[in-house]
Formats: structure tokens, sequence, C-alpha cells
């Protein structure tokens, strides 16, 4: 399935490649670069290329580009996916994906190549058998490795992938014993000019971090499970519990997975926790503008509103901001034209406003468009749909773990047309 | 290097262990670092199991390059294989599989059947890895490592499932009939099957279930095929039958098996799981069962922007056709600011074609906001779509054009320009009352410069003139002035415009069209000074004028059909549905097509499982694994029971279909056909082979009637691709009874064939009647040699020593390319690979087309077109291996010509280069 791997950096360069058959030149990348260069922005590169004897099929994470080499009908979405998660290893060992990351780590990244494909289809791509295989580094491995000249691999045989819970390594052990979930849930939103919603939607998830000794059954259930209208789920929850009695129900994997992400119903009316009043003007036949934002909180649940960032990109014409914020600061990019406004909290009292002069290029017209607002902010302690976790049985192991429940709302893709 | 070299033979394990790191780091920058085979090699035995991890690592990227060498690390593995620890099996089948040394072929075999029947599901996971790189590596192997399949689609581990059926997807796609009675097997395992092996064994199962159920579509059109069902029944049968499967439909609960078990899959993490289970849907349920696959697809868009890109491609191709399935979802279609371009297009995409009349006034506010957005090819593409929504909802259509016609005073150009376009086509569609826009768009034709927008202005204008009668002639003036200036496009519409107004406005219009055109006969482009006389030559009446200039307004005039707006997504369903094919809409390498409906339902009972059989099996199973049991029976519901009552609803099957025994042997022929078309239709998509371009009708003897007893057989080439095999050269036999008495079974024995070639015989001629005459048609793979092929043909009572030997011409297959690949290929096909001769030609043997009949008569190859008239160039490839073969012949001065042949064959090249010599220099 996947013949190759190529890893290119921002510049360009191809700073490591991988053959899981014969060697494939790494010229096959230069129609990538061909259609990277028609794409002009990063984001536009088409994520299959066909070229006369291969299929290049890429993703962009962190910006570094995977671009996997194919040579016969696949689903692309399968390779797509596979390079996700080569990507999420690649985090989950040296916490962060990144170029000087991966260089610094060839030798692991190559071990770990190695073992998630074989002849180019999928091995092992769970986390908990690949840490058996091969350690993730660690300064004071590091350390004792140059000392010793012992090895990052796994000096005993790993049997996660012989077992029938292949996501959970055998002989786990902890002194502590603590199960952790975090229901954290975005909301996606279009608000137009007058400030109705024109669409807006809960995506959530469950994040678990479960560090329990042995093998825990664990079962968790919620308040109202009905809220939840489409499911996808990590492979190790058992689907038939789910369908008759609406229990998730698992062994876990070690260490942090997602356990589930949902979305919540569409029937229900999704409360929008902030409002932005904006008046962004542009006069005809005069370089000049006038820019005008205030955000304030809405249907917060009584919680406070806070990490809000706005971000807008601003017509091409634009050539300088000259703003006060009356709270956080701003700052605009004359390059790529992006205004970013860092508030912080919004406190009801005192509602943070930003405001100032649009200078546009003299002579361009005048722009046809105001520019969108995106917006992102947190809130701590809430579920915005009303999401509530119930209780967390475990069953198979004696000891008492220590459990705990935290939720947050996010924004996901909001976005206010002005 | 040499200081490399010294660490790896240090005796410290430090030492190598940091070599083998930095050897690493040099492959993986793409650096070469093959002269250190040697040094490295030597510690594949090491204790140290990192140093043999990288050691692995290492001879995986060179062994191919270093054969020789390589060769001393296997017996490492062939002690490995035989461990007690299975990991260590499995790891040393890895490498060993690995290594690209063909000298090893058999001993992967052997390595192979062995790890196919290890007690560890682990090892025989691996062991289907190894098999497709063996086949890879020596395609040869084939049948023995179908052999090796057969036996792991039996196996019951989710382990070894998807491997193995990646190996059957890759190996034998088209062996259906090894699917069968592992069918119900995949389908309950399926759950339990790790993510990846789920995608390859659900794209697998949608393409057997094409095969082997009926059409759950009821209301579908059925093409109706009679002519081929005539062969095996009366017409009054079929429409009986015809008649009983309309009327009747039930789902074979196999069909519903499948669909209930993918449902679940539904709430995958992963993403191409669900779009795997959704296209199965698409091609397999009922039409209204498939509506459950939307809410899927649509959470997948809230994934990464290259997941987004495939699925929303997907929804695309679905939203033409079952609008209904994602109506509901709408809004999840709305195009953010910040989407990329290809997003935001193939949302709109989408959303265009989930228009309809009741949410056409929301979607058409939602796209003013898109025409208004920065990104100007989004702006575009909106236009483009706003027109579509005009022609598809006529309820829209003035409101939409309103709004395209405000759209014609935006400042931006490209806007404008499109806007133009997309009316024009509008207007087309019902021209009746538009004048007054066609008023407007005139005056617009001082300020647009983009010159599609012009040229469909001046299109406008002229094809509808006699509705602007004051405004058309000034256009003209207007435009004749710039005429020069103007781009080729807009030219060939001032034209037209000035042709269609001398037909119907002569008196105002005659000397500026006579200028125009003046301008036009001196014009730089051939185009323009072609159109420009074909147009003085039908208007301009004088008395050389023929017939057809009296038509020349109802030819300039005619009513002309309104163009298509249609989707780029239209019919691209052809293609399965979450393929690469589909994503690129063309067929990709490989891409294996899916079979229409079967009219009638082969014999399902192929799919029963023999009951003792399974339980033999199960007692083996249940001793081994024992100790599982209970955790395992969390998590697959409990198979056992799955396949008892699987296996007693089989037996009923069994004697239903006893009943209906004429109908069975039907469907079985029809099957055979199947298979035959899909086989076909795969091969093509491999290869560039191109139809023979002549048959010769030159026959050869094989055998002379007064050695055989009164029994002649002659043969001959008949060129046709691979009918019994890819490799195999098709030779027509044609056997004579020239005795007076019937010459009964004659057939083929005592093949005395070189190592490797193979022969298809043909099926044993019962009885040939006094005088009578028969052909029949047998393969044989020469392995691209020209060595005999003998055998003896043998008749009831006798047997006669005959052989067939090949001209090299008929080892190859004709091929097409065009000339720039040829040249390339020739280009890397030089030295060795070349061989070439001078040669005398007859003088009336030097036009092209006698050199291109007598060289395609001698040996089979395809003609390549050819810039220069002195040059002749043909490709083929060799029947057995597919290496190509380049002849080229240039004609040179004083009768001689240079004959080269390029290929990778050298000796079959240098044989065909001696007899194509005299094939030339002979008149």
């Amino acid at each position: 399935m996947i013949h190759s791997l190529f890893l290119i950096n921002c510049s360009g360069d191809i700073f490591l490649e991988k053959h899981w058959k014969s060697v494939v030149s790494q010229s096959v990348c230069d129609y990538f670069f061909e259609a990277q260069e028609k794409a002009i922005d990063v984001e536009n590169v088409p994520p299959v290329i066909s070229t006369p004897h291969h299929y290049l099929i890429s993703i962009y994470r962190d910006k570094i580009f995977f671009v996997s080499v194919i040579q016969t009908e696949v689903p692309p979405l399968f390779v797509i996916e596979f390079l996700h998660r080569v990507a999420d290893t690649f985090q989950d060992y040296f916490g962060e994906c990144s170029e000087t990351a991966i260089k610094d780590n060839v030798v692991i990244v190559y071990e770990l190549l190695e073992e998630m494909l074989d002849n180019g289809f999928p091995l092992a791509t769970e986390s908990n058998i690949l840490k058996e295989l091969i350690k993730p580094p660690t300064i004071l491995r590091s350390v004792v490795n140059s000392i010793t000249g012992s090895s990052n691999v796994g000096d005993t045989l790993p049997t996660g992938q012989l077992s029938n819970i292949p996501w959970r390594r055998a002989g786990v052990k902890y002194t502590n014993n603590e199960a952790y979930f975090d229901v954290i849930e975005e909301i996606d939103a279009i608000i137009d000019k007058s400030g109705s919603t024109v669409f807006a939607e809960i995506q959530g998830v469950i994040d678990s971090c479960i560090k329990l000794s042995g093998m825990p059954d664990l079962s968790l259930s919620f308040m109202n499970p009905r809220l939840l209208d489409d499911v996808s789920f990590h492979p190790c929850i058992r689907f038939k519990r789910w369908e008759s009695e609406r229990v998730l129900s698992f062994i876990p994997p070690d260490g942090n997975f997602r356990l589930i992400s949902y979305r919540v119903s569409s029937q229900n009316l999704v409360a929008i926790p902030v409002y932005v009043k904006h008046m962004i003007s542009f006069k005809e036949n005069s370089s000049s503008g006038r820019f005008d934002v205030t955000i304030g909180p809405k249907q917060n649940m009584g919680k406070t509103v806070e990490g809000v960032v706005m971000t807008v990109h601003m017509p091409k014409a634009v050539l300088n901001m000259n703003l006060t914020a009356t709270q956080g600061s701003y700052t605009f990019d004359p390059v790529i034209k992006v205004l970013t406004w860092d508030v912080g909290k919004i406190t009801p009292q005192k509602l943070p406003n930003l405001k100032g002069i649009v200078n546009l290029q003299s002579g361009a017209p005048k722009p046809e468009e105001n520019p969108s607002l995106n917006i992102q902010f947190k809130i701590q302690q809430l579920a915005i749909s009303g999401l509530k976790v119930n209780r967390l049985d475990m069953y198979g192991e004696k000891y008492k773990p220590f459990k705990g429940v935290k939720y947050i709302t996010k924004a996901g893709k909001f976005q206010v047309r002005t | 290097d040499i200081y490399l070299k010294q660490m790896l033979e240090s005796s410290k394990d430090s030492a190598k262990l940091d070599a083998m790191k930095r050897i690493v780091g040099m492959i993986a920058k793409g650096k070469n670092a093959s002269e250190l085979f040697p040094a490295v090699v030597k510690n594949v035995a090491s204790k140290n199991i990192e140093i043999k991890k990288l050691v692995y690592v290492y001879l995986m990227r060179y062994a191919e390059e270093q054969q020789d060498l390589a060769l001393l690390s296997i017996s490492t593995f062939q002690r490995a294989l035989k461990d007690p620890n299975q990991l260590i099996r499995a790891s040393a089948l890895r490498v060993l599989s690995s290594i690209r040394v063909p000298i090893i072929v058999p001993i992967m075999m052997l390595a192979i059947k062995e790890a196919s029947s290890d007690l560890s599901p682990y090892v025989r996971k691996n062991a289907a890895h190894a098999i497709q790189k063996l086949y890879s590596l020596d395609p040869e192997q084939k049948e023995m490592l179908i052999e090796v399949i057969e036996k792991l689609l039996k196996d019951k581990s989710t382990l070894v499932a998807g491997s193995v059926v990646m190996a059957f997807e890759e190996v034998c796609p088209d062996r259906i009939d090894l699917i069968h009675k592992n069918y119900r097997k995949l389908c309950n395992l399926l759950v339990d099957v790790e993510e990846w092996g789920q995608v390859v064994i659900i794209h697998m199962l949608t393409r057997y279930a094409r095969t082997q159920f009926v059409s759950p579509w009821k209301d579908d059109e059925v093409v109706e095929e009679y002519s081929e069902n005539n062969f095996y029944e009366s017409d009054e049968e079929q429409k009986e039958k015809d008649q009983k499967v309309k009327n009747t439909y039930t789902m074979d609960p196999d069909h519903r098996l499948l669909l209930r078990n993918t449902k679940p899959l539904l709430q995958s993490r992963n993403a191409a799981v669900v779009m795997a289970v959704a296209q199965l849907y698409w091609h397999l349920a009922p039409k209204s069962e498939a509506g459950i696959v939307s809410k899927s697809l649509v959470r997948l868009l809230h994934s990464n922007r290259e997941v987004q890109y495939i699925v929303l491609q997907n929804i695309a191709t679905m939203s033409i056709q079952r609008k209904g399935m994602f109506e509901p979802y709408l809004k999840s279609f709305y195009v953010r600011s910040t989407d990329p371009t290809m997003i935001k297009t193939l949302k709109l995409e989408i959303l265009t074609n989930l228009a309809n009349e009741a949410n056409i006034s929301t979607l058409l506010r939602e796209f003013q906001t898109y025409v208004r957005s920065q990104d100007k090819q989004f702006a575009a593409a909106t236009i483009q779509a706003i027109g579509r929504c005009a022609t598809n909802i006529t309820e829209v259509t003035d409101t939409c054009l309103n709004g395209l016609v405000c759209l014609l005073s935006n400042r931006d150009e490209i806007v404008v320009a499109e806007s133009v376009v997309v009316i024009k086509k509008l207007l087309q569609t019902q021209p009746a009352h538009h004048g007054e826009i066609i008023k407007h768009m005139a005056k617009l034709l001082d300020n647009i410069t983009v010159p599609v927008a012009r040229a469909s202005i001046l299109w406008l204008i002229g094809e509808y003139c006699e509705r602007v009668p004051k405004i058309a002639p000034d256009v003209l003036r207007k435009t004749a002035k710039t005429f020069t200036n103007e781009d080729d496009l807009v030219k060939l519409q001032i034209l037209n415009l000035g042709a269609k107004l001398y037909l119907t406005n002569s008196k105002q219009t005659k000397l500026l069209t006579q200028y125009v055109l003046n301008l036009g006969k001196y014009d730089q482009s051939y185009d323009i000074r072609d159109r420009t006389r074909f147009i003085r030559q039908l208007i301009v009446p004088n008395e050389k004028s023929g017939a057809l200039s009296k038509y020349a307004k109802k030819i300039f005039l005619a009513q002309k059909p309104a163009p298509l707006l249609e989707s780029p997504f239209k019919d691209r369903d052809h293609f399965q549905l979450g393929t690469l094919s589909h994503t690129l809409n063309s067929r990709a390498t490989g891409y294996l097509e899916l079979s229409d409906w079967p009219k009638v339902a082969p014999d399902p009972s192929v799919r029963n499982v023999d009951v003792a059989e399974l339980a033999k099996e199960w007692t083996g199973i249940l001793g081994k694994t024992k100790k599982e049991k209970p955790t395992e029976k969390f998590y697959s519901e409990s198979e056992e029971d799955e396949d008892e009552s699987s296996s007693t609803s089989a037996s009923g099957r069994c004697l239903e279909s006893n009943l209906h025994l004429p109908c069975l042997k039907n469907s079985i022929f029809r099957t055979g056909h199947y298979l035959k078309r899909i086989r076909k239709k795969f091969k093509k998509s491999q290869s560039y082979v191109a139809a023979p371009v002549s048959v010769p009708t030159k026959t050869h003897e094989l055998l002379h009637r007064m050695s055989g007893k009164g029994l002649a057989a002659h043969y001959h080439f008949s060129r046709q691709p691979g009918i019994f095999g890819d490799r195999m050269v098709s030779v027509q036999l044609t056997v004579t009874n020239t005795t007076d008495q019937k010459i009964e079974n004659i057939h083929i024995k005592e093949k005395k064939l070189p190592p490797g070639m193979r022969m298809h015989e043909f099926n044993p001629i019962e009885c040939l009647e006094p005088a009578g005459s028969i052909t029949v048609s047998m393969g044989i793979d020469f392995c691209d040699s020209a060595q005999m092929a003998s055998f003896q043909l043998c008749t009831k009572d006798d047997y006669f020593n005959v052989n067939i030997q090949p001209p090299v011409g008929e080892l190859l297959l004709p091929v097409t390319m065009s000339e720039k690949d040829f040249k390339k290929e020739q280009g890397m096909l030089t030295g060795m690979n070349e061989t070439s001769a001078t040669i005398a030609v007859a003088p009336q043997n030097s036009t092209r087309l006698v050199i291109i009949e007598k060289v395609v008569k001698a040996a089979n190859l395809g003609v390549v077109p050819s810039g220069q008239d002195n040059i002749h160039r043909f490709a083929a490839k060799t029947v057995h291996s597919g290496s190509l073969m380049l002849v080229t012949v240039e004609l040179k001065e004083s009768s001689t010509a240079q004959l080269i042949i390029n290929t990778e064959k050298t000796v079959i090249g240098s044989v065909l280069l001696r007899e194509l010599k005299p094939v030339l220099s002979q008149g």
C-alpha cells in the first residue's frame, strides 16, 4: 500500500525518507513541489496528486508535509488517517511533532516507522504496543544509555500484540491508581451580521488519562446520555453495551487516549456564550476606514469566559491599523494582513472594546466585503451541552482508584460575519 | 567511513550501536551508505537487540543492491524461524521476506508455508504479509501463494483476517470462489479486527456482494440484456423469472448479515473505516437504508482538512443522486472564510446539489455572502453555482438573473467576467424577454477587459442582434476600432457579430463587416484568418459562391441548444466510492471494478460451511485458547452461536437449491461470465496493451497428415492478448480429419516443456467426423524464449510427437505510447540493451505504409506515432515478463536503413533483429 514516505519542511527540504519496498527516488517529490507552488498557500495543496508512475498522498501537520508514495489503488482516507497516526505518535513520543524533534530522534523515528508498517501495510499503530517495543526518550534514560551503552529498545518482548486486548500493555503497576476524564466541548458556529445564528453545533470529546494497575474493567455512565446524537468510539469500548444500556464499558489502554468523540443532537438549541458588536466600514474614495468591536458575555451559565482571542483576516488593501484596546493587546501583521486581539477574561462590568482607524492603500478600490471575526474562548467547569458524568465503576481489580472529571467548553470554528 | 567501519568492528557494543545509529541517520537523509554493507552484515547475529534491529533496518534498505553479501545473513534468519519465541519467529520472517533477493525465493516460499501453519496467530499474520512481498518479488509463485492464501483465509483469528484479505486483494482478487466458505466468518469477525484490516475487508466484501446477491434497489431501471440470456434459456422462462424477481424480492440473509455487521463500524474513530462502511451502504444497501451513513460522514467534517477533502468529494457524488440523504445537514456545509479554497469549492458544490424549491431562498442569501468573499476564485465559483441553481430550479431563474445582473456593477473584474459568462448561458435558455439585460451588457463592454467576458457579450449581441437593432451595429463599430488589440477569443466573436449583422442588417453594417473581414484576413493567427475566409465565402455573394451561401442566415442564426450546467461530480459514482480512482476521477492502477448486480443470484449454498468440519476446527481451537475465552466473549458476541445457527439454516437452503437445479446451473454459468468480464477489465487497466495492428494469416504445420495417420494439424498465432492468463501466447490449432473414419478423443499429453514454461491445453475434442475440421485455442507461456514447446497430440488409440516453435515476433504484445514516452524509455535502454544493424531496403519498401505493414506482420508490434518522416517506431512488451521491446527503423540515403532494437531482453532482441532484417530488404 504505502511505498515510501518523505518528510518535507516548509522551505522544501526533504529531511527524512523511508522506504518499505524498493527505493523510490526523491525526484518523485518534484511533482509535489510543483503542486505546492501552484497552490500558493499550504492549506490548498491537494492531498492527492497523480504523477505518471505514482500517486502522492500527503498531509500537512505542524509545519511538516508527510508525503507518501502509493503505486496502486488504495482508499485515500486509509493513507491519510495512517499518516496522521504517525504524526500523533511522534507527538506522543517527543512531546512535539517538529522537524527538530524528528531530526534529534531520527533512530527512534526509524524504529517506529519500521514497526508501524510492514510492506506498506499498518502493523502496530497502538501507542501502548509501540511503547513496549520502543521506549520513548527521556532525559534520564538518554544519560543512562550513553554511559552504559544500553538502548531504547524494550529488552522484554511485548505481549500486547498477542493478547485479545491489543490496546493495553500487560503488567501495568502504579502506586497511585488514578482515572481522569476531561469532557471537552467545542462550539462551531457561524453568526451573521445582525447577530443571529446561521449555524451552530456542539462537538465534544472525552479525553482520558488512566493510570490503573492490572486489568481494570471500567464502566462510565451519564446523567443524560440521550444528548449524544452521534458518537465514535475508541476500539476498547463495547459497542453492544452502549447500544443496549447507554453505558461506556471498556478495559482502558494505559495512559492518555481519546475515549469518545460525539456530536450533540442538532435539535437542541446551542447556547452561544459570547456576542460581538461590530462597526467596520471603509469610506468610498478615501484611504481609511473605521474599526470598532466590542465583545460581551451571553448565555454563559454564570461562568467566566476566558482566554478570549479574536483573529481577523483583513482585506488585502489594508496597509495598517491604528487601534486602541480597552483590554488586552492587539497586533497587526501587515504582511499576511492578520489582526490578532488577545483579550483575556471578559468581565461583564467593563466590556472589552477595540477601536480605531484602518489605513488603506491609496488608490485601491474600497474592499467589497467586511472581514469575518474568528473568536476563541474557554469556559472552565462547564459542558455547554449540559452533559454530565454520573458515575464510574471499576471491576476486575480490588484497589480503590482516585477518580476525577473535568469539564471545559471552547470555541471551535466560531465565526462572526460582519 | 573508515571511522564507522572501525567502530562496527570494535568489540564494544556501545561503539557498534553508535555506528549503526549514525548509519541509520544517513539512510534517513537519503545518503548512500551501501559501502558499509560487509561491515554491517557481520553484526546481524548480534546479541544486542537494538544493534540487531538497526542492522535489520539496514539490510532491508540495501540487500537488493548487494545481493551476494546479503546471502550471508540468511542463515541467521533461518535459524530464528525455528526459535521457540513467537515474536522472534515473526520478526525473522518479516526481515527475511523484506530482503528483495530473487535467489532466496524458494527459501521464502518454504518459510511462508511453514509460518502459515504456525500455532501463533501473530506469526501467521506475518506470513500473510510475506505473501505479498514474495509475490511482488516473483509473480511466478502465484499459484503456490494462492494455496497459502486459501489456507489462511480459513484462519479464525482476528489478527490474521485483515492481513490475509489484503494479500488476497493483491495476489488473486478475481478468485471470488475462495471467499464463499469464509464469507460468514469474515462478517462475524469484522467488529473485532483491527481498524486497518476492517477497511480492507469491507472493500473486498463490497465487491464480493455485488457478484453474489441480486439488487435490492427495486424501483431502479433494469438494464435489459435479453440477448445474453437467450443463450441459456427460452424467452418465456426468462420472463417468468424476471417477474418472480421483481415481485418477491427478499434479501439474501447473507446480504443482510453484511449490512448488519458493518453498521456498528460507523462509530469507529477511524475515518477510513467510517468511509468504507458508507461506501458499502451506498453500493449494497436498499436505498431506504443508505441514509444512516450521512450522520457519520457529516461527523467526519469536524476532522482535519485532508479528511474533509476526501469526505466532501464523496458526499458531492452521493448528493447528486440522492439529495434526501444530506438535506437535513445542509447547514453543515456552510462555508467559513477560513476554510481552504479547495474545501470551500467542494462545500459549494454540495450546497448546489442540495438546492431545491424549499431551501433555495436560504441558500441564495448564503451565496450572497460568498460572492463578496475576498477569495476571488471562490467568488467566481459561487457565481457558477448560482447559475446552476437558476437553471435547475425554474422558480428562481429570474431572481438569480437579477442578482447576477447586479453583480455586473461589481468592482472586481473576475466577478463581473464570471457573471457575464453565466448570464450568457442563462439567457440562452430563455432569451425571449431579456433585451434590457443585453443592452446593459453592451454598455459594459467599454470597461470589461477579461477576454472570456468580452467574447460572451459579443456573442450575445450577435445572437440576439434583432432584439437590440440600434445597439448592435454600434458595438460592431466600436470593436472594429479595437480589433487588432483584442484577444483571439474576442476577435473570433467580432467576426461572428459582423457576419450575423451583415445577414440581418446589411444596409448599416456592410462596410463595417467588410472592414473587419479585411483585418481578419491579415491577422497573425491562423484560426482567425481561417475563420475570416470561411465567413467571407458564406455571406458575401459572388459569382463563385456555392449553394451554401443561400442558407447562410440559417447557418449563422440557427436556434442553438442552451448549454447544460452540470456538476463535475455527475456520474462519478461509476467508480467505487472511497477509492483513489473516485478521488482522481480516473482509473488508478490496480483499481478493481465493481460488477453490476447479477440478474439471478448465484447459488447461495456455496457459502454454507460443513458442520463436521466446523466442529473439528473448533475443538482444535478451543483446546488452545481456553484460558482467554472469558475476555474474548466480552468483545465478540459469541461467535459459536452465530456459526451454528447459520449452518442449520444453511442445510435448509441446500434442499431448496436442489429443487431449482436448472436455474442453479444457469447461474453458475453466469458467474463464470462475470468473472471473465471482471478479469478482462482488470487487465486493461494494468497496462496499455493495444489490440494487435495486424494478425498474420500464415499458418504453420504441426502434424502432417502422412505422419499423423490421416490426422493433420496446423497452428497459427491469433495475437489475442491473454485469453488464458496474462503470460500466455494464444495459439489457434486447426485439426483436420483426412481419413474416412471418425477420430475420437483428440487431446494433449506428455508435455515436455523447458523449466518455467506452461501450457493451457484445449479441451479434448470428443469426436471429429471424416473430412471434418475443427479449430481450438490453447495458451502457451513461452517464458519469453524461443524454445520449442514439445508435447504429444493424442487420439483415442494413437499418439504423435509434435512441437511448436514460436517466431519471436509472436512473443510480444503491442503497446501504445507517445513518441515522447518512447524516446524516454529508449533513453533508459541503451548500451547493452541496444542492438542495431544496417540493412538494405528494397525501393518499393521505403514508404511509411509499406514499412508499417511489413513490420507489424512479422512481429506483434504497436505503431508509435512519429514526428519525422524517415523514422518509424514500434513498441511492444514481452508476453511473459512485460519487458519493453522498442523497434526503430530509420531510413537513410541510398536505400539503406538503420534498424535498432532496445530491450532488456537482449536475447530475444537480437533474434528479433535477425528476423526483421529480411522483411524490409526483400521485395
